[in-house]
């Protein structure tokens, strides 16, 4: 695909980015050697060709020098792509005679020696400068937006996206994998630093969302797939049978108390700390107030005999054995991913105790425990029975540890602080606080710190080695011993408690990786899903019109969790009253000429982009549905697939121009 | 009262390259990363006995106090059992870098006289070099007249009872071609190539 | 199933029960073992102290006898299992480390390419051959014997992979599944204080002091060892025993429990050689033996 011959004239830029660049790269020295290159008109470096001068001397240049090629060696194209190629219109040329080079994270930021990376930095430069030479002017598409969204997940990062989208007039499907919203937060007694009741805050939320004329809350669901792009997506929700007539029940329970079964089921909202029936309602203030029949336990449901008293008792006759599951399809514009955490395990530390010794316990069990509406109506009474006089918090449990997870989970000190304030307050223990660093950056939150200290909490700096009940003296029996090194006094302690509360840290969900894939976006290593951008795309993601917030982007409290969750609805938004979006041009089409009608490509796109034309023989390439992935242009065998940006003139060119010294 | 002692350290008492010498030893790479939590020194066994910590003395490694750390009896005390080395959130190698600072302690004589490792370990090569084995027994007896370090812990009566048990052999364990080993050992070069202590 | 056998120094002094016991034991199992022709001593954690190559290249030579023989290398003693397992990482490890041992093993007329696998016998017994075989060889179940499983550091740290570091369960499965109770024991894997016995005996003694106290406090007839020097620290210290009453606890190696449940003759298993009498609790507890 090679043009008419014109005289090609190149403008090549070289960016310091203040000393990231500069002070590994020979920026001068760079552009000394690209002026020896063939066919360039302009050779200049720039401390930060971003800023506005910086975009003016490609602008500027282009009309004086008559430029029709142009170059930049900076930084990522995620970052500043669009930027240049603003600039390369705005000197009147088509954005697209625009290449790119990023001499900063490939070069500069992962080299230390400054005459190897010079070096490197001319190579990728006389890439670019010899690729660029066969680029073409490209024009971009244009995509309307559906003014419906899919936010799914409904913890508090996405009732409060849901809210905000509703309010703003917007239609809102709200999809939850459990019989009730709410999430972790539904699950606490007090919220730190206010310490104020979290059902007072949250519950209102919640039925705000039910009523909503615009939200449709679809709970005990889960997205199955997802086609299309942004602004005209394809979801499948499959609704999974809750074996209730939603719109007849209204939560009076009777059905619960006609069971004919005992409370043996461990309750899963209480951590397993009460019991309930095969018929539930996860909490008084679930939402939707509607029971769920677990068909693993329902003795109807299982072996097909049972004298149906719930059913019997019901007499607006929501009880419907035979519901099946359902899938609806429904098209949306953009979507909102909300799925939040999951809590370290515990047993994977098993020099904690927790499983083995019955008084240790995890902080979300402390929760349930502590709370007013919990299980033992807010008593703190072991399992053994007992009510502790000594309490040992563990910070850390399952965070900044090589061995399980590396990083700071961001919210453990402060819930245990939390915990320990609360702790006292319901028992009057003696509260010990183990910790390794003290990590309290929000608001008033190193004020709450201070205030536990002035509360007379132990706070000892150290990672407690174990918990066990090795005794070493009387003191000791029939309790568990923490051996800790006091790191702050320099010596080592063996400390007896009657509790233990494991401050587990938080990680992805497992099946963060379905739902990864599902939607086409990014993981990090930890897999918490991955922003755009850390610091200037904190809620987008590398798929358009796919969004995050919350906890399942990385570990987080509520304000920041809804704090993103704003701006994740802020981000719909702003596309929906755009009404359009452009698509970026990288798209493959075929060669009618040569395609020979094989088919090899048709079921290889995973976007199912390409359909055969039987009429002509032929492939055709939807542009619109073609995300520019390049699986087709390297699978076709007669080589009839091209790629906008990816000619094969350009990638060969640039790949030998690379390796020209090697 | 007891003596008041000055306890307060200078900048100038700091080894500027001892980290970095110690980190050279295979396993040892990780020290930097400490982020000094005390787990290693709550999982020791001995470091109730310890005039540091083994946290204080990756602390004090890091930090260059090349004395502090080389004259301490943690070193010395540690029984390699590796419950540091597994339960360490960091990765620090600690009972490897125990290691290299008894080799290094060594090296510079700065071993105490309370503890005759080296004695000890010369003799262990003396006899590993004459027969290719140990012989537990003699190992135990040619120390005892070294260094006297059993008296008083009335080891006596143990003999008695590992000779009565028919533990306590007299008989030399060897291998049949020790002279291989020998040319083996004579080609292996001294540590750092310093004289070594045999 | 075949192995090279590596005895070790201790096995062959003052361990010498563990030996007699394990070589019977795995001909009932139909394991053959063949001790490494001409083997040395493995290099011992204390000489690493002194001079880590030449204890590098003293393991390493019996590394390369072995892997001629092709067959893995069984290793009782958790001293020489754990510097066999070190020699073997460090040199794939470091490079350097690797250079200089080959160098010198190129004196004797060795080479060594990295190949030998090193095996713990209790790993061997319980994940090769298996409970299901164990529990089908078992002639006198030990039935009411109150067992402290000890594992003591060295087997399970810090290379060995067959179980959790600090809380395993492999030795514990096996007494179920001779038939003995297992007592709680949360000291399974503290140190006993072995290595320092050479060097501060009342150090040593007093650690593995603890661990008899805290076995007897949580109800054990006797505490089960897997390596010769754990054995000795907790058999021979006990009249040193601090505290007001009179504490004694018999000690034995795995192997001898095995034995004795396998119905083999007590002279194949070295029980008279404990200073702690082993033969009375037996007894008391109507142990069979044969
Ligand atoms: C013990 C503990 C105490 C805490 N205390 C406080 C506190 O006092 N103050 C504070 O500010 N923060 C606190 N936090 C942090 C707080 O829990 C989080 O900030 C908050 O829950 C994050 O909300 P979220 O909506 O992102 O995630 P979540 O609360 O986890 O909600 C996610 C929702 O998505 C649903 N979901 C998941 N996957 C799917 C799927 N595939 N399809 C459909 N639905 C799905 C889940 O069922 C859930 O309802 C605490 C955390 C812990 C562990
Ligand atoms: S356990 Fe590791 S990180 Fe913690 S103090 Fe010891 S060496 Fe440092
Ligand atoms: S290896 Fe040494 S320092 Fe580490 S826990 Fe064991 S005795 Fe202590």
């Amino acid at each position: 695909m090679t043009e008419k011959k014109e005289e090609i004239r190149t403008g090549f830029y070289i960016c310091h980015c203040g000393h990231n660049i500069g002070s590994v790269v020979d920026c001068p020295a760079v552009v000394e050697y690209v002026k020896g290159l063939p066919g360039i008109a302009v050779s200049r470096d720039y401390k930060y060709m971003c800023s506005d001068p910086g975009q003016e001397l490609i602008a500027q240049d282009i009309r004086e020098q008559k430029l029709n090629r142009i170059v930049v060696a900076s930084c990522s194209p995620l970052l500043h792509e669009e930027t240049f190629r603003k600039a390369t219109s705005m000197g009147g040329l088509n954005p697209f005679y625009f290449q790119m080079v990023n001499i900063r994270e490939h070069d500069s930021w992962v080299h230390t020696d400054k005459n190897a990376a010079t070096e490197k930095a001319m190579d990728m430069a006389r890439a670019a400068v010899a690729r660029v030479r066969f680029h073409r002017a490209l024009e971009k598409k244009k995509a309307p937006i559906h003014p419906d969204v899919l936010i799914v997940g409904a913890g508090i990062a996405g009732i409060h996206a849901a809210l905000t989208l509703a309010n703003a007039g917007k239609k809102v499907y709200l999809v939850e994998r459990e019989p009730t919203i709410g999430g972790h937060m539904a699950m606490f007694d007090k919220t730190f630093p206010t310490l104020d009741c979290a059902a007072c805050i949250l519950t209102p939320k919640m039925s705000s969302v039910k009523n909503h004329p615009n939200i449709t809350m679809w709970t005990y669901s889960e997205v199955t797939s997802v086609d299309g792009y942004v602004g005209n997506f394809t979801i499948k929700v499959r609704h999974k049978p809750r074996y209730i007539i939603e719109d007849l029940c209204v939560g009076c329970m009777a059905c619960i108390d006609a069971c004919v079964f005992k409370q043996k089921f461990e309750d899963e909202f209480n951590q397993g700390l009460s019991k309930r029936k095969p018929v539930y309602i996860p909490f008084p203030q679930a939402t939707p107030q509607v029971v769920v029949i677990d068909p693993e336990q329902c003795l109807k449901l299982k072996t097909g005999k049972c004298k149906e008293s719930c059913a019997e008792a019901c007499d607006r006759k929501a009880i419907d054995f035979n519901q099946k599951e359902t899938i609806e399809e429904i098209k949306v514009g953009t979507v909102i991913i909300s799925t939040g955490f999951k809590s370290f395990d515990a047993k994977k530390l098993p020099q904690y105790g927790w499983g083995i010794y019955p008084n240790v316990y995890t902080a979300l069990e402390i929760e349930r425990l502590v709370n007013a509406s919990g299980p033992t109506g807010g008593d703190v009474v072991m399992r053994d029975g007992k009510h502790p006089k000594r309490i040992g918090i563990i910070h850390c449990v399952g965070s900044r540890d090589e061995s399980t997870n590396k990083w700071c989970s961001r919210v453990c000190c402060m819930y245990s602080l939390k915990l320990a304030h609360l702790l006292h307050e319901h028992s009057e223990a003696e509260i010990y606080n183990f910790y390794i660093d003290m990590r309290t950056p929000g608001k008033s939150y190193e004020e709450f710190y201070d205030r536990l200290l002035k509360e007379g909490v132990n706070f000892v700096r150290g990672r407690v080695a174990e918990i066990t009940d090795w005794a070493m003296n009387k003191d000791e029996e029939d309790h568990l011993v923490i051996r800790v090194e006091d790191t702050l006094a320099g010596f080592v302690r063996r400390i007896p408690v009657d509790m233990v509360v494991l401050a587990t840290g938080l990680e992805a969900r497992e099946d963060a990786q379905d739902v990864r894939r599902l939607f086409n976006i990014g993981c990090g290593g930890e897999g918490f899903f991955m922003e755009r951008h850390p610091k200037l795309a904190p809620v987008d993601t590398f798929t358009e019109g796919i969004f995050i917030a919350g906890a399942c982007q990385g570990p987080k409290d509520i304000p920041d969790t809804v704090a993103q969750a704003g701006a994740a609805a802020a981000q719909c938004l702003a596309l929906i009253d755009a009404g359009a979006i452009e698509l970026e041009p990288n798209t493959a089409f075929i060669d009618e000429q040569s395609c020979s009608g094989c088919k090899s490509c048709i079921s290889l796109c995973p976007y199912t982009a390409i359909t055969f034309d039987a009429v002509k023989k032929k492939a055709v390439i939807n542009e619109a549905l073609c995300k520019g992935c390049g699986t087709c242009v390297g699978a076709c065998p007669s080589s009839s697939i091209i790629q906008n940006l990816y000619e094969d003139d350009q990638i060969f060119t640039e790949i030998e121009e690379v390796l020209a010294h090697v | 009262m007891s003596k008041i002692r000055r306890t307060i350290k200078y900048e100038s008492e700091r080894d500027g390259t001892f980290a970095e010498e110690i980190m050279a030893s295979p396993g040892c790479e990780d020290l930097l990363g400490c982020f000094q939590c005390g787990t290693c020194s709550g999982v020791c066994p001995l470091s109730i006995y310890m005039d540091h910590t083994p946290r204080q003395i990756i602390y004090l490694t890091r930090q260059g106090f090349k004395d502090e750390v080389l004259r301490s009896n943690t070193i010395w005390l540690c029984a390699s059992c590796y419950a540091c080395y597994v339960d360490c959130p960091k990765t620090v190698h600690i009972t490897d870098v125990m290691y290299a600072l008894k080799q290094r302690a060594i090296r510079e004589g700065l071993y105490p006289s309370r503890f005759p490792i080296p004695v000890l370990a010369r003799e262990f090569y003396k006899m590993v070099r004459g027969k290719g084995r140990l012989t537990e027994t003699w190992l135990v007896v040619r120390l005892l007249l070294k260094t006297n370090i059993f008296k008083g812990f009335g080891m006596w009566r143990l003999g008695l009872g590992l000779l009565r048990t028919g533990r306590f052999s007299l008989a030399v364990e060897s291998m049949k071609h020790p002279e291989e080993l020998r040319r083996i050992l004579d080609a292996s070069p001294a540590q750092h190539g310093k004289k070594e202590v045999a | 199933m075949k192995f090279s056998y590596f005895p070790g120094c201790s096995l062959k002094g003052m361990g010498g029960a563990y030996e007699t016991s394990l070589i019977a034991v795995m001909e009932a199992l139909s394991v053959q073992l063949e001790e490494l022709d001409d083997w040395n001593c493995c290099g011992a954690t204390a000489y690493m102290s002194v001079d880590e190559s030449k204890a590098f290249t003293l393991a390493a030579r019996n590394l390369a006898i072995a892997e001629k023989k092709t067959d893995d290398l069984l290793a009782p003693c958790a001293a020489c299992f754990l510097v066999l397992q070190k020699t073997q990482k460090y040199i794939k490890d470091y490079p350097e480390v690797g250079r200089v041992v080959r160098e010198s093993l190129r004196a004797g007329g060795y080479d060594y390419a990295g190949s030998t696998r090193i095996r713990h016998p209790l790993d061997v017994i319980v994940n090769d051959i298996g409970l299901d075989t164990i529990k089908k060889t078992v002639k006198h179940p030990l039935k009411g014997l109150k067992i402290a499983p000890y594992y003591g550091c060295q087997v399970v740290r810090p290379y060995a992979t067959f179980d959790h570091q600090d809380y395993p369960v492999t030795m514990d499965n096996l007494l179920k599944a001779l038939g003995a109770d297992v007592v709680h024991y949360p000291l399974k894997t503290k140190c006993c204080g072995g290595s320092l016995t050479g060097t501060l005996p009342e150090v040593g003694a007093r650690l593995s002091n603890i661990l008899i106290r805290e076995a007897k406090r949580q109800g054990a007839d006797l505490i089960t060892t897997l390596c010769p020097l754990c054995f000795f620290n907790l058999d021979s210290y006990q009249d040193k025993m601090e505290g007001p009453e009179k504490i004694t606890m018999p000690i034995t190696y795995f192997t001898q429990l095995m034995g004795l449940a396998f119905g083999m003759p007590s002279s194949k298993l070295g029980l008279k050689r404990h200073i702690i009498p082993i033969l009375p609790i037996l007894k008391e507890r109507q142990v069979a033996i044969a």
